[in-house]
């Protein structure tokens, strides 16, 4: 049997962990913006903080994702169910990218206009919101971008802890050393991330400053 | 702060409405950029501080709206020191403008002149008005510029947008760094040109940094020498030009230089 035969037999299923799969890299995604964003504007804010938090990223970045996952395993709320293991471990992956790039958005804003924004008055807070972040917005995003296309790539291993996703049939095809089964979760993987690099990079490009 | 410290103070002349109080400026590794300035501005009266790059007078400029804050002395706005004011209260009292104007690129023309009078929550209707006042105040055409992007403008047009913008909350007093300092020769006289005839207008306190004697006598009631952190004098133009102080002396003998240049050829 080959990929499109199974496409054509089985396309709820593949469907349906699409959608786990999607349901997955999207909750660590808002996670890691949620936490990401806010570390990167501290790290703009705090050069000094730039190394322990920036390092701890990246020592994250760097831990293969299977034995991410085997570490997470023992942690007492997150290792409960593979979809929290799971989620906490794309998320964690995600975050070097989203700090980054808010860091590097925010401290290459132009001084002259972060100074004039002070000399008239704003207060840090509508520094932040008015100026900095907006002009950062798109640098931002293409770390965001970035995060989502390596999350959806990663979350393929998720399937070995029981988390579901299209990583399923990726081990399953290994384990019956079947490709059509290896195919049926690699395709929709790697379309997911062209998509969404494609969807993300578009609204990048509209939310670019004019210069 | 230093209350008793230093002389007995002078009652601030009536009208001063920026004083500087034996005020130095140091940075926090120890670099004194600013030593025992005295200085007052009186109600009304164009100040220029002029000097070369490095003189200190940028630092005084922003010494006066604290976004530098003096570590001697005290620098006072309508007679209440600096530290004393709200820095937010004191900033949105005060208009600015800088060199690069700093207009945000984000912000079409009408937003950014808008900003200051939206930050103070003012009605939309009366906002709207205000910005096509002062664009047509600044020779803009508000039908034409209100909708444009800073990276749309040339370099004049900029600059006259950041006036607009100083401006836009009516501020009793107005700092302008190098205001002209970016634009060519022939844009940067009819910008100047333009703005003298604003000032006559708006009877405004004005406080000007500038490198360029001639701008300097142009623009200035008053002129200011800074000199290595030091203020070297306060002339009118007519004293400046005059003055046997050497520095004072070095800027109006290289205008004759120019001078003589021109009934040479």
């Amino acid at each position: 049997m080959n990929v499109i035969q199974y496409f054509e037999r089985h396309p709820g299923e593949i469907l349906q962990a699409t959608v786990e799969h999607i349901w997955l890299v999207g909750i660590a995604m808002l996670i890691a913006v949620a936490v990401g964003v806010p570390l990167g504007i501290l790290v703009a804010r705090r050069p000094w903080l730039s190394k322990p938090i920036l390092g701890g990223a990246n020592i994250a970045e760097t831990i293969p994702s299977l034995a991410l996952f085997g570490f997470l395993l023992p942690v007492p709320w997150l290792g409960e169910r593979a979809a929290r293991l799971a989620i906490a471990a794309l998320a964690l992956y995600a975050l070097l990218p989203i700090i980054r790039n808010t860091a590097a958005g925010i401290t290459s804003v132009d001084p002259a206009v972060r100074e004039a924004a002070r000399g008239m008055g704003m207060t840090p807070g509508q520094i932040l919101f008015k100026v900095e972040l907006p002009l950062s917005l798109s640098t931002v995003l293409a770390g965001v971008r970035v995060a989502t296309v390596l999350t959806i790539g990663i979350a393929t291993i998720a399937a070995a802890v029981g988390a579901g996703g299209l990583g399923e049939y990726i081990f399953r095809g290994l384990a019956m050393v079947n490709n059509s089964l290896i195919l049926a979760g690699a395709i929709p993987a790697a379309l997911l991330a062209l998509g969404a690099d494609f969807l993300l990079s578009l609204l990048e490009r509209w939310l670019r400053p004019a210069r | 702060m230093s209350a008793g410290a230093g002389p007995p103070r002078e009652s601030g002349a009536a009208g001063a409405v920026i004083a500087f109080r034996r005020v130095h400026y140091a940075l926090p590794k120890g670099q004194l950029l600013l030593r025992d300035i005295h200085l007052t501005v009186e109600r009304g009266e164009t100040l220029v501080l002029l000097g070369r790059s490095g003189a200190g007078k940028t630092t005084a400029l922003k010494l006066i709206n604290r976004l530098l804050e003096p570590t001697g002395g005290e620098v006072q706005v309508e007679g209440r020191a600096t530290l004393a004011w709200d820095p937010i209260a004191l900033r949105r009292h005060i208009g600015y403008v800088i060199q690069e104007t700093g207009l945000f690129p984000h912000y079409s023309v009408a937003d950014n002149v808008a900003l200051v009078p939206r930050l103070e929550r003012k009605a939309e209707p009366y906002v709207r008005a205000r910005v096509e006042e002062l664009l047509a105040l600044v020779g803009l055409d508000p039908a034409r510029y209100l909708d444009r992007y800073p990276h749309e403008l040339s370099g004049g047009q900029r600059q006259r947008v950041g006036v607009a913008r100083a401006l836009a909350a009516d501020p009793p007093i107005l700092l302008m760094d190098e205001p002209f300092g970016a634009l060519d020769p022939l844009t940067r006289a009819e910008v100047r040109e333009e703005f003298q005839a604003l000032q006559q207008r708006l009877a405004k306190t004005i406080v000007i940094v500038t490198h360029d004697t001639s701008e300097a006598l142009l623009l200035g009631t008053r002129i200011a020498l800074f000199e290595a952190g030091e203020l070297r004098g306060v002339y009118s133009p007519r004293e400046f030009l005059a003055s046997s102080e050497p520095v004072a002396a070095a800027y109006t003998a290289q205008l004759r230089r120019l001078e003589g240049f021109e009934r040479g050829i």
